[in-house]
């Protein structure tokens, strides 16, 4: 394989094309796949896990500012807590300056919400592997279709009640069952309960929780890929965990009308980066890592699941065997050739 | 809270505004409300085409460029002239016994896109003197990149973010300048390769024919290309942007283009041009030659779109079909998960079992061939003892013959002697008796 002279250094795109004669056009493929990016369309889905109470739906409407949360989109609601976990997902299709997105937000009502909540993350894992599952029989299909419908949950927020110790058991195990298989961002909700050092302290406390419990969370270490992403992600991996507040309600601050919680002792800024964290949360989800999320997920929590799934042929999708042998020895090696060897 | 008041409200306005027309055919709506909604800000998933576009940057593109035509129709040259670089490789030699395929991998820059380039060359096509195979070879190229392409997203531990796609994008295919019509090799070709790759039709060293000329020949061979039903790559008219480009240029299929690396100086630049003593042909003036449409075509306007034609509709179908060949089949959802991996299992045990049977059918053969050969070899062992007794008894006859004859000329021998010693007594004693014997003799002998 020759590698070549590359092509004469060009003139910048401003000149007409016919005139400038070393410029070939090549650069003209962003443009194409611009285009056709604004053509099909986006599509995202985030999770929100946590107990009921700590604002996920008022966050995921902050975040998108429209009602895209369960709470909101039902015309009549049933203000309960549900005896068991509940997985709801609802989609939306939203657009801004010509870019269209299919939003689907995951709602988990329920979720640690019971007296005793063993394997509570098990339903949750189930909903995700069943994702992965859907996808990967249509890819394994003859006649696909042309864009194969992406339901893999590329993000879940998982909201860490403001208490200002340190992780409970109960976020440590969900945290670490669940980083192995989909990009967790986790978040301190209604953070306007803590103040400033309590909140570095909270933050630290969790930090090394995280570290102690080998858990690896959105943006994982391993999956930077160059030293200037190396960088960037550091930065944001010393601000983990988002301290977050929420809010659909606009005051008047200052002459400016700002999302906002007003109290008696004064009024929170959603979006002013003094008060909490939530505008480095959006910029993170939305204006600047959102490719990268969707990417880690489909290049490398999809393939992971992809593998195992591939090595066992009748075990059950989520890795209880229905008391079947594996098609694959456990060096590798299909039964039925072993004899050969 | 307040619900998502008059949400239908707003899809409703969508259906009107025309955009959204064209996007519903390509926008899957879910089964489950997947309604429209109004932001109420800047929440900033715009910059998606942007972060897309740089992640693709980070990565680099590829392309895969075929040309197909006879040997000096041009190809070489076309590609350094659209590409702007000197492609290494020297001219063929026309004496080539079958048809092949070179390919050339470079790396090209411009601005911040890298593009890895492949260029891949039919050497020898339409040299032969029995054109019937040459397609083949062709056919088979494409085949093996889908093939190999193939193979990696089966894999179990499979790389396809880093794979180094090699599947042909799009297909040069250069008409030799005849000025009549379509040559029967070249329908044979284009027709075999209509579902497999991007056709785009060019006519080569067009330099060669008249404006008047070349209008026939254009409508001809389109003509031709259509009556034969040869799928020819349309470029896409269905965004709106680029529609209104796109189906000028179709009109304008094949492209009649004049290649060259030389610069010539007119007026006071130096442009590329082919110079005759009766004028120069400029290869980026329009009204010479459709160069610049093919650049523009090919490259600035429509490469995402020949490698999306080349990953969704051709190397789907070849999947499909070689799927299909292999005998899996789709199964319903309710049915055990993984037909291909049992399916290959079965497959794979099926023909083990099949191997074995040969096996031992050989096994068995080879062991009567081996009992036949002795019993023949025992036969004829069993042939050689018998002459050889016969032999032998024959033998000793004749030799108790001779000795029976023998004994006979003995005897008689003897009674001979025997005779001659009497004789000579007989002599002796009539002798010493006188002589008047032997008157009586006389007298006897006398009568």
């Amino acid at each position: 394989m020759s590698d070549l002279p590359k092509a004469p250094a060009t003139a910048p795109r401003g000149d007409k094309p016919g005139t400038d004669f070393s410029y070939v056009g090549i650069d003209a493929i962003l443009e194409q796949m611009r285009r056709k990016a604004m053509k099909q369309g986006f599509e995202f889905n985030i999770m929100v896990v946590g107990q009921s109470g700590l604002g996920k739906s008022t966050l995921m409407n902050t975040l998108f500012k429209s009602k895209v949360s369960r709470r909101s989109a039902l015309p009549v609601e049933e203000d309960r807590i549900p005896k068991t976990i509940e997985i709801k997902s609802i989609s939306h299709d939203i657009e801004e300056k010509g870019v269209r997105m299919k939003l689907t937000v995951i709602d988990t009502p329920g979720f640690g919400d019971q007296i005793n909540n063993e394997n509570c993350w098990q339903p949750i894992m189930t909903f995700i592997n069943n994702q992965y599952e859907q996808y990967l029989q249509e890819e394994l299909n003859i006649n696909r279709k042309k864009r194969i419908p992406d339901s893999r949950v590329h993000c879940c927020i998982y909201f860490i009640p403001p208490t200002g110790h340190c992780l409970r058991p109960i976020d440590v195990e969900f945290m670490r069952h669940l980083s192995k298989v989909v990009n967790i961002v986790p978040v301190i909700a209604k953070a306007d309960t803590l103040t400033l050092e309590e909140r570095d302290f909270f933050k630290q406390k969790i930090r090394e929780d995280l570290r102690t419990n080998g858990i690896d969370v959105y943006p994982q270490k391993e999956f930077d890929e160059d030293a200037e992403d190396r960088l960037i992600n550091e930065k944001i991996r010393e601000m983990i965990p988002f301290a977050v507040v929420g809010s659909d309600l606009e005051y008047q601050v200052n002459g400016k009308r700002l999302l906002g919680r007003k109290t008696k002792w004064g009024t929170i800024e959603v979006e002013n980066t003094t008060h909490c964290e939530f505008a480095c949360l959006r910029d993170l989800l939305i204006r600047t890592h959102m490719q990268n999320i969707k990417d880690i997920t489909s290049s490398i929590h999809y393939e992971v699941y992809r593998v195992r799934r591939l090595n066992e042929s009748n075990a059950h999708p989520n890795g209880q065997a229905e008391g079947e042998q594996s098609i694959l020895q456990s060096n590798g090696v299909p039964e039925v050739l072993s004899h050969e060897i | 809270m307040n619900t998502g008041y008059g949400p239908w409200l707003y899809v409703h306005a969508h259906i009107v505004n025309s955009k959204y027309i064209f996007a519903l055919n390509d926008w899957q709506i879910d089964k489950f409300s997947a309604r429209a909604i109004p932001l109420s800000g800047h929440v900033g998933f715009d910059s998606m085409p942007d972060q897309l576009v740089n992640k693709s940057v980070n990565h680099g593109f590829c392309f895969n460029i075929l040309c197909v035509g006879e040997t000096g129709v041009g190809k070489s040259t076309l590609m350094d002239t659209l590409f702007n670089t000197k492609f290494e490789g020297e001219p063929t030699q026309h004496n080539q016994p079958g048809v092949q395929l070179k390919s050339n991998t470079y790396e090209l820059q411009e601005s911040n896109v890298r593009l890895k380039l492949t260029m891949v060359n039919t050497v020898g096509f339409g040299d032969q003197i029995n054109k019937e195979d040459s397609y083949k070879s062709i056919v088979e190229f494409i085949d093996t990149q889908f093939e190999a392409y193939l193979q990696e997203e089966l894999k179990i531990k499979r790389t396809l973010h880093s794979y180094h796609d090699t599947r042909i994008h799009a297909c040069l295919y250069f008409i030799a300048p005849t000025g009549h019509s379509l040559k029967s090799l070249d329908l044979v070709t284009m027709k075999k390769l209509d579902s497999k790759v991007n056709i785009i039709p060019i006519i080569a060293k067009s330099d060669a024919i008249s404006k008047s000329e070349l209008t026939k020949f254009k409508i001809k061979i389109t003509s031709e290309l259509v009556s034969n039903g040869v799928q020819i790559y349309q470029f896409p008219t269905d965004d709106e942007t680029v529609a209104e480009i796109n189906s000028t240029m179709n009109g304008h299929l094949p492209f009649a283009v004049v290649g060259s690396t030389e610069e010539v100086k007119i007026g006071n630049k130096m442009v590329k041009a082919r110079q005759y003593p009766w004028g120069t042909v400029q290869v980026e003036n329009e009204n010479h030659c459709d160069f610049v449409k093919l650049r523009e075509m090919l490259i600035r306007v429509n490469m995402e779109d020949l490698r999306e034609q080349t990953h969704t509709r051709h190397y789907e179908l070849y999947r499909r079909c070689k799927l299909e060949e292999m005998g899996f089949k789709d199964t319903d959802p309710d049915s055990k998960p993984f037909s291909l991996q049992e399916t290959y299992e079965a497959k794979r045990n099926e023909f083990m079992g099949e191997l074995q049977k040969k096996e031992e059918e050989m096994r068995q053969m080879f062991v009567q061939r081996v009992k036949e050969k002795e019993a023949e070899l025992k036969e004829a062992e069993k042939e050689l003892h018998e002459k050889f007794d016969r032999l032998k008894k024959l033998h000793q006859d004749e030799k108790k013959k001779l000795e029976d004859k023998k004994k006979f000329l003995d005897d008689e021998l003897n009674i001979f002697k025997q005779k001659k010693t009497a004789a000579e007594l007989l002599q002796s004693q009539a002798q010493q008796a006188g002589g008047s014997t032997t008157l009586k003799r006389d007298k006897e002998r006398k009568k």
